[in-house]
């Protein structure tokens, strides 16, 4: 029951998020919106996700406050308006149809299917001694998805600093 | 972490943040390193220890923060966490596949246990947080050189 | 089931900002909003009922915990995320320096 109040909230928060005006109050918007998320991680009884949730969403409130202080639009009077919103909404039928003949096929909420990680909970144990499940999946048993994970981060660091990277100066006069 | 009032905030932000941001450090360190034992891990920690230092620049302002780790300093051990992380891997292969577990694992429940997680743990905390830092720091450079 | 329903809607809300805002920043904040509900949408899958954790505890066995794969999933693409959307917000922050604006259609120099 918990679990629907929370995405309920999440859904008007994400609504105030997309539809307010101002910039930075759907920035907070925005935070609320993950805040929830990891409330609804703590009730699904997932506690590493909820502590890096928190932190995450910290620092991408930070960020994202950085880029859009003092940087606001006025408001503008759209063009088409009829046509976008038609379109937009035709895209979103076309996905929920799909997305309904998906949720068909999947099982009933509370009964996963856990035909893989039988073999991980009998033996995480003993095999790699982590008591944590989680961290002897991703370290251990599934370390290639780390690996990957690794190699994006540092692709995305290294794309950041090529963007921002101020051309034609010398290095003595960077501050 | 000298008291310049001309940059940062106020002296009640200065102040706590010296008191606090030890702390917040040596709390990320202590989620890096019980990964295996306790809810956490490797990002969890190393985001908090990115934070550790964001917190740093944001209420002293930009070189105090850059006096402790400068770009240079952080791409180096972003590379580092990175090399160490696949000489973890690489380690594996010494008893036969990529990213076999081929240390001692010892007694579970144990601070020294687990085997090669611990040290892949420590790499991708000094990986993700470093990684962070720099990123926050040349969104930061860019704001103020203007 | 009708939390799988919910949680499409919360995919559809992020799905409207980004295809029909023309600020940047609102496309961003819709992009994250769609990430928060795929990540909500894995672990709901591996919930079970009256599950535990997945951590082992010292002096007594646990057998009813959920579903340890989706979590491990997850723990990495929310780390992806975060840095997909610093990588965007850069961008968002040249083309504010370049052009003055966040409105996608003044960008009139794209068009070519």
């Amino acid at each position: 029951m918990e679990l629907h109040i929370l995405l309920i909230f999440m859904i008007f928060a994400a609504i105030v998020a997309i539809e307010v005006k101002d910039l930075l109050s759907s920035v907070i918007a925005v935070g609320a919106v993950g805040f929830a998320l990891c409330l609804a991680f703590l009730v699904l009884k997932a506690p590493d996700l909820a502590i890096t949730q928190l932190v995450v969403e910290i620092l991408c409130l930070i960020i994202l406050i950085r880029a859009t202080i003092n940087k606001d639009l006025p408001l503008v009077i759209e063009g088409r308006w009829i046509f976008n919103t038609l379109s937009t909404l035709g895209f979103i039928a076309v996905f929920l149809l799909f997305s309904w003949l998906a949720l068909k096929e999947l099982p009933r909420f509370g009964e996963p299917i856990m035909e893989v990680v039988k073999k991980y909970l009998q033996e995480g144990v003993s095999k790699t001694g982590a008591v944590n499940i989680v961290t002897a999946v991703i370290l251990d048993f599934r370390a290639y998805d780390t690996l990957g994970e690794a190699t994006v981060l540092f692709t995305s660091v290294i794309g950041i600093m090529a963007i921002l990277r101020r051309p034609g100066r010398k290095k003595k006069n960077e501050k | 972490m000298r008291n310049n009032p001309e940059t940062g905030m106020t002296l009640i932000v200065k102040t706590i943040t010296r008191l606090t941001v030890g702390l917040i450090l040596l709390f990320g360190i202590y989620i890096i390193l019980h990964g295996h034992l306790s809810p956490g891990g490797g990002f969890a920690g190393g985001v908090i220890v990115a934070l550790s230092f964001v917190h740093l620049m944001l209420a002293f302002g930009k070189d105090v923060a850059v006096a402790r780790i400068s770009k240079n300093m952080a791409s180096n051990l972003e590379s580092i966490g990175a090399m160490m992380f696949l000489l973890v891997a690489l380690l594996g292969f010494l008893g036969g596949s990529f990213f076999l577990n081929i240390l001692a694992k010892g007694n579970p429940f144990n601070l020294f246990s687990a085997g090669t997680i611990i040290l892949s743990n420590i790499s991708i905390g000094i990986k993700v947080g470093v990684g962070l830092f720099a990123i926050f720091l040349a969104l930061v450079v860019l704001e103020k050189s203007k | 089931m009708i939390l799988y329903f919910l949680c499409l809607m919360l995919f559809c809300v992020g799905l409207y900002g980004v295809l029909r805002k023309r600020n940047i920043v609102k496309m961003i904040i819709g992009l994250g909003i769609m990430e928060y509900a795929m990540n909500l949408f894995f672990v709901l899958i591996g919930y079970r009922f009256h599950g535990r954790a997945p951590i082992d505890a010292k002096d007594q066995n646990i057998f009813n915990m959920v579903d340890p794969l989706p979590q491990a999933l997850v723990l990495t693409s929310i780390v992806i995320g975060l840095a997909i959307t610093a990588l965007v917000i850069s961008i968002a922050i040249r083309i504010y320096e370049k052009y003055g604006t966040f409105d996608i259609t003044k960008i009139k120099r794209l068009k070519g």
